[in-house]
């Protein structure tokens, strides 16, 4: 097997594991957590296509590479977007999720 | 089994393993530990693939400073004393959520062992803008970014503003204009000073020469960027330095400088290279320089604002 080929299948391991993460943590913090390992899967698996495109004198195709450094960084972006809605979310609610049956108060008498 | 391929199993493995625990971790801190140490061996696997300048991002950007993002917002969480968090889903739901991911996973670990071949490319594309309009960049990722593919370059610096603009306007209406509040609240040990006294000074330098040898070498203005950023946070951390008040005009000039300059040239190049964005034929390596100058400075300024997150306390 060949490491581009590794690589890409560890990549689409990624993207499984932080699936299965997004899905099934309850905290916020850690949903976020793993996105970004989906990201860095998806990543990987164009790191492989531009492995393969090798030509015209390069080991690599520059064009996906270039992109998925900048990737990388918008990545980062709304990464930090999010955290600023998630820390404003649990100061206004006083709870740490984003299940919204938890916001509501049990004792609003009705009142909706 | 020769050495090589063994590194590269055992790295796959590595890589995959972490990734795993920092999914199954039982709190907070331990994932986000977990997940720097995935950044940095996922770094090792974009070197197998011969791709430096990602390995360099993926480092420094993926793994170093969402690590600190991370665990800001996870001591910012406590101190809210809100402990309550939601109920994990039920063991159904967690086997259809795994049979999801599987599949899913499956999908991809399929379309990458079809892959077209030959594959596709647009290496002779990029390899002609390093040796044409590029004028001797001898990087061609740094060709692809700031010649090939110019305006998306510029559009992302643009996306890390509105990132920015986007942190700044959820705080509290009485906070605007305000510094967002320190990175540590408690004063640190004497180790923590002596180490951003002894690192920052170095690791400046170390930024300024990714960026300056970026042009032909592995590096560039993210990866330069990205390190100088690093350095204004471990000073943050160490207490020696503040989050700037986010009215202050030095801090805001310094966020557009990047895409202004970028755009400016790239505008001007209507009239001396008769194309958007295209350079003057003997003058390009100069510009592109100079352009990355200020590209570096801005991605130093926005990533540490992105960390420290919106204002808060009184303004003045």
């Amino acid at each position: 097997m060949t490491p581009p080929i590794l690589a890409g299948l560890v990549g689409a391991a990624l993207v499984g594991f932080g699936l299965y993460g997004l899905i099934c943590d309850p905290h916020p913090l850690r949903k976020l957590l793993a996105f970004n390992l989906v990201g860095s899967g998806v990543f990987l698996v164009f790191g492989i296509v531009a492995r393969r495109g090798a030509a015209a004198g390069f080991a690599f195709d520059p064009v996906p590479q270039a992109m998925v450094i900048t990737g990388i960084v918008v990545a980062f972006a709304a990464s930090a977007l999010a955290v600023a809605l998630i820390l404003r979310l649990a100061a206004a609610s006083g709870k740490v999720t984003l299940d919204p049956r938890a916001w509501t108060k049990r004792d609003d008498g009705g009142a909706r | 089994m020769s050495v090589l391929p063994a590194l590269d199993v055992g790295l796959a493995l590595l890589v995959v393993g972490v990734a795993a625990w920092t999914i199954a971790a039982r709190n907070l801190f331990a994932s986000v530990v977990g997940y720097v140490a995935y950044g940095l061996l996922l770094a090792l696997v974009w070197v197998r693939l011969y791709a430096p300048d990602v390995a360099l991002t993926e480092a420094a950007v993926g793994g170093g400073v969402t690590g600190v993002l991370l665990v800001t917002a996870g001591k910012r969480l406590d101190a809210l004393a809100s402990a309550e968090v939601g109920v994990p889903p039920g063991r159904a739901l967690k086997i259809l959520a795994g049979a999801l991911a599987a599949l899913v996973a499956g999908a991809l670990a399929w379309v990458v062992l079809t892959l077209p071949s030959p594959a596709p490319s647009l290496a002779p594309a990029a390899a002609e803008a390093a040796a044409g309009p590029g004028a001797g960049l001898g990087n061609p990722i740094t060709a692809v970014l700031i010649s090939y593919r110019s305006f998306d370059t510029m559009l992302e610096k643009v996306v890390l503003i509105l990132a920015v603009l986007g942190v700044w306007s959820v705080g509290a209406d009485a906070a605007w204009g305000a510094a967002p509040a320190p990175l540590r609240k408690v004063r640190p040990d004497g180790a923590m000073i002596l180490l951003a006294q002894f690192l920052a000074p170095v690791g400046l330098l170390i930024g300024v020469h990714i960026f300056w040898v970026g042009a032909d070498a592995p590096g560039g203005a993210f990866q330069g960027g990205a390190l100088l950023a690093a350095m204004g946070m471990v000073a943050m951390m160490a207490r020696l330095a503040e989050p700037p008040r986010i009215d202050s005009r030095k801090l805001r000039l310094a966020l557009v400088a990047g895409p202004a300059v970028f755009l400016i040239v790239g505008v001007a190049g209507l009239a001396l290279a008769d194309n958007l964005f295209a350079y003057p034929q003997n003058f390009a390596k100069p510009l592109i320089l100079f352009i990355e100058a200020f590209m570096v400075l801005s991605i130093a300024v926005a990533l540490p604002m992105l960390v420290c997150g919106p204002p808060n306390g009184s303004p003045k």
